[in-house]
């Protein structure tokens, strides 16, 4: 694995942060309290290992297996673990499922919480005042921020993630989906709408 | 506490605006502060709840001055200098100064992969059953305390229906101090917007949090 310290190295010095961040670094290093190679590990996991494209996945295949989206419901932890997606930040999970009345919309007032077993690390947007304090009071002014117009008669529900459950959102499958491939519907499935900033791509926009 | 965190229906800060093809991260420290954190943390000093509570200890407007990452690279500086792994000195001058506490374990490259599958699971047994049941109706407690809390400042004293008990979990307000884990029932509550938001709330709308048992009284 390529050590990161180049891209490291190239911040500008005179950035406060940068350079705040690389002297805890060193002091830590010198001590002996972290492994820097520990740090890439832990770094490219999140780069090229643990995303949205797992959620999509789970997505997926909720949508073309009945028995396992009955399983998501039930107990989403042991589903989501059946295919191979643990760990931190998804250690107690929920599927919450969309349906023509209710829309379904995640956040975390409180901090960031957010379901990395799946999803990834969360964007900016989501650890962000604005969201963070809007989406509790004008859910539906946030979704439109995201070109998403719900009709009036949709029931929105709101999910606060306050404890250490971590919420997935099922979108609803899109029309004229019928007989993709889970590999295909998956393409479907973006990281907004399982928080429930989005929906599912119509198969012609994927 | 009502630190800068409880953000739930303040308003003023402008749009969400989300960034089209975000990258993961804006910085090459940002990737730092995000892996130092977890190593930090895997030395075993301190839990997720203390950890949250530094974050929300900073000063509200140095809070909401920094981006998340900052936010976690400043509480982790509180966390080290609290537990004697660092001394202000050495941050100050970007350089170790000598040993200070030295941690239970150091996360090593090849144990990595194992620690971020494992996680951190926060269910515990409790002993008894749940007080309450899907369907019961609760208020929620009115509180003000200085210390750590999960229950939002928007739904304090208010109406709600128990919707899912969700079994037994750390609790967060004694844990981020030190004071044990003292595990409770966790339950999801679900309010409706009026009677969180009152006049001209959004009669479509639904709010719910994952509360401890203690945060819930019968109505």
């Amino acid at each position: 694995m390529p050590h990161d310290h180049d891209d490291h190295h190239h911040d500008n010095e005179l950035d406060p942060m940068a350079a705040r961040v690389r002297a805890l670094e060193t002091i830590l290093t010198e001590k002996g309290l972290i492994d820097p190679q520990a740090i890439d590990v832990i770094v490219d996991t999140y780069e090229t290992k643990v995303g949205p494209r797992n959620g999509a996945k789970v997505v997926a295949k909720a949508w073309s297996d009945p028995e396992y989206a009955d399983w998501l419901k039930r107990d989403a932890t042991a589903a989501i673990e059946s295919l191979s997606y643990t760990g931190r930040q998804g250690e107690h999970m929920q599927a919450v499922f969309n349906t023509p009345d209710t829309h379904n919309l995640v956040v975390c007032t409180l901090c960031s919480c957010y379901p990395w077993s799946v999803l990834g690390l969360p964007p900016v947007w989501y650890k962000s005042p604005p969201y963070r304090s809007k989406a509790v009071i004008d859910p539906r002014g946030v979704l439109v921020e995201f070109d998403l117009f719900l009709p009036d008669t949709t029931r929105i529900r709101v999910w606060d993630s306050t404890a250490e459950l971590r919420y997935l959102v099922v979108p609803m499958r899109p029309e004229g989906s019928e007989g993709l491939s889970e590999e295909q519907l998956a393409r479907l499935v973006t990281r907004d709408s399982m928080i429930g900033t989005g929906l599912a791509l119509a198969p012609e926009a994927a | 506490m009502n630190g800068p965190q409880d953000l739930g229906g303040q308003m003023g800060f402008g749009p969400v605006a989300p960034e089209n093809n975000e990258p993961l991260f804006h910085a090459g420290w940002e990737k730092w502060a995000m892996g130092m954190t977890i190593a930090a943390g895997a030395m075993g000093q301190w839990n997720i709840d203390e950890s949250r509570h530094a974050r929300e200890s900073l000063h509200p407007a140095d809070y909401y001055a920094s981006s998340y990452y900052e936010i976690w690279t400043k509480a982790l500086e509180v966390l080290l200098k609290r537990h004697g792994f660092v001394q202000p000195q050495e941050l100050d001058e970007g350089r170790s100064l000598g040993k200070g506490t030295q941690p239970k374990r150091v996360l090593k490259a090849e144990n990595v992969a194992a620690a971020l599958a494992k996680g951190g699971p926060c269910d515990r047994p409790v002993a008894g059953e749940p007080r309450f049941q899907p369907g019961d109706r609760i208020r929620t407690h009115n509180f003000n305390p200085e210390t750590h809390t999960r229950l939002p400042r928007y739904a304090r004293g208010k109406l709600g229906v128990i919707e899912a008990v969700r079994g037994g979990f750390v609790f967060p307000d004694s844990n981020a101090h030190g004071k044990g884990e003292n595990p409770q029932y966790v339950y999801t509550v679900v309010f409706t917007a009026p009677e969180i938001w009152g006049d001209g709330a959004d009669p479509t709308l639904t709010i719910s949090i994952d509360a401890w048992e203690s945060y819930l009284e019968p109505a």
